[in-house]
């Protein structure tokens, strides 16, 4: 491709003490790609997605979000931006988590204006509307006003979509989405994620859901340790599970669910 | 023959009491408000400082809560104006010493409060771009409140019952009131059981209110 990486990863590092989490992460997201990591846990997926908005501050290597680096002045393990260069440039990727993270006292329809009126400064009126727009785009135009311990987990997590989208975020990060919901739930929020990668969303996705990571996303990536083991398009991965021994005793587990 | 109750002398004095629990409510009330603004940016600071500041407040904190109240009041009211050349009524001067003890415990409220609230809210927080300090007005303040209501509400409570330690330094109050019509009518039994009632009524009706309020704003998860 032509285009300039929307995200850039490269040599990415990142130590909790003395224990190796990433141990250099190259990895690369395009405008309007739907990039999926899998792998087992402890291997340093939601490590990685963390970085991207430097919830966690990463170690070495960098990353750049349209060419201004994260986090960081200029160079990793460098001078820290300030707080409010911060904010502003966590504004630009959204972000969904595995705990939804929904604020209990704020409604559904508060939790998506928050960021709305408060970072991009929109107007009462203007932020209800776009609030409300979003929340009827995933299935909750009915829950607007409910508080968040009136909803399921997947009504919750599709305000935690809702909320993210809404700021109209360069990338949207999204963080095992569905690892703590009710099987029966998991698909009303994968289909709600289904939607916005037709309509061209740029997401980074980690995700336990491999059938969905298959048929979603435009390339998967496989990391074990703390490093990528293999990536490439969905077929393209499934094509070395033969010459890919750890990427084969992972994929076997979910055998079952895939064929 | 035993002693006779009369609490005729009691009721003829009784605007002595109405008027002291009133009083009472007000120096709670004052207290709390004042104390809980004490607590509140003492436990902000708290959590967002390093060693030496916390160890300062700290020290705050232990001084007010290894000190009896009744000392306190006797330094504030008696001990301060000699030292300091300054003068100022009892009243003031026991509102400003039951203050700084509820900021005392609230900074340990505030504090734990603060603490509990879910690090998950604050990276939601953080990822939608808030700045500290709006993450502090609009995620950590009303998460918190909800959280320490209980214990605000036994705090205003002991507060109330704080206020009783007002009559050493003749601030009109209830437990004052109360002394007042003992020393002019020796009905001792009538007038301490009365008073009693009328801490427990009042104390009750406190208690109640504040719970009302606290299933009103109860966390959900």
């Amino acid at each position: 491709m032509s285009a300039t990486p929307l995200l850039q990863i490269a040599r990415l590092t990142k130590s909790f003490g003395s224990n190796q989490v990433l141990k250099s992460v190259d990895l690369d997201v395009t405008a309007g790609e739907v990039v999926t990591v899998i792998g087992p846990s402890g291997g340093g997926k939601t490590t990685l997605l963390r970085c991207v908005n430097f919830l966690e501050a990463y170690d070495g290597g960098s990353i750049k979000i349209d060419g201004r680096e994260v986090g960081y002045v200029d160079n990793a393990g460098g001078r820290k931006r300030g707080e409010v260069d911060l904010a502003a440039m966590r504004a630009e990727t959204g972000m969904v988590f595995q705990s939804f993270n929904l604020f209990p006292h704020l409604t559904a329809e508060q939790n998506v204006m928050l960021g709305l009126q408060r970072v991009r400064k929109k107007p009462l009126k203007e932020a209800q509307e776009i609030a409300r727009h979003w929340l009827d785009r995933v299935g909750l135009a009915h829950k607007t006003k409910s508080l968040p311990y009136e909803l399921s987990g997947g009504q919750q997590q599709r305000v935690g979509i809702a909320r993210a989208v809404a700021m109209d975020p360069k990338i949207l990060l999204l963080d095992e989405i569905t690892s703590a919901l009710d099987p029966e739930l998991v698909n009303e929020v994968l289909d709600v994620v289904r939607k916005l990668a037709t309509d061209g969303m740029t997401m980074l996705i980690v995700t336990h859901e491999i059938a969905f990571a298959r048929d979603a996303s435009h390339r998967i990536i496989f990391m074990t340790d703390g490093s990528v083991s293999a990536h490439g398009k969905p077929d393209e991965l499934m094509a070395q599970v033969a010459s890919n021994e750890r990427l084969r005793n992972f994929l076997s587990r979910f055998s079952a669910a895939t064929h | 023959m035993g002693y006779q109750l009369s609490f005729n002398q009691i009721w003829r004095n009784f605007d002595k009491l109405t008027n002291g629990v009133i009083l009472s409510l007000e120096l709670a009330v004052i207290a709390i408000l004042i104390g809980a603004l004490i607590g509140l940016a003492l436990a902000v600071i708290y959590v967002s400082s390093g060693r030496v500041v916390r160890a300062i407040i700290s020290s705050y904190v232990e001084f007010i809560r290894n000190v009896p109240l009744l000392l306190l009041v006797y330094l504030a009211f008696y001990g301060l104006p000699t030292v300091v050349n300054l003068a100022y009524d009892a009243s003031t001067s026991f509102i400003a010493t039951l203050s700084l003890y509820a900021g005392a415990y609230l900074v340990e409220v505030f504090r734990s409060g603060l603490e509990a609230v879910p690090k998950g809210l604050l990276d939601a927080g953080k990822a939608m771009g808030l700045t500290p300090w709006q993450r502090l007005l609009y995620v950590r303040l009303p998460t918190m409140t909800r959280i320490t209501l209980p214990a605000l509400s036994n705090t205003f409570i002991s507060l109330f019952k704080d206020t009783s330690i007002a009559s050493v330094i003749a601030v009109p109050e209830l437990t004052w009131g109360a002394q007042w019509i003992n020393n002019r009518t020796f009905r001792i039994v009538e007038v301490y059981a009365v008073t009693t009632v009328m801490y427990l009524v009042t104390g009750y009706a406190i208690l109640f209110g504040l719970r009302l309020l606290e299933r009103r704003f109860r966390v959900e998860r």
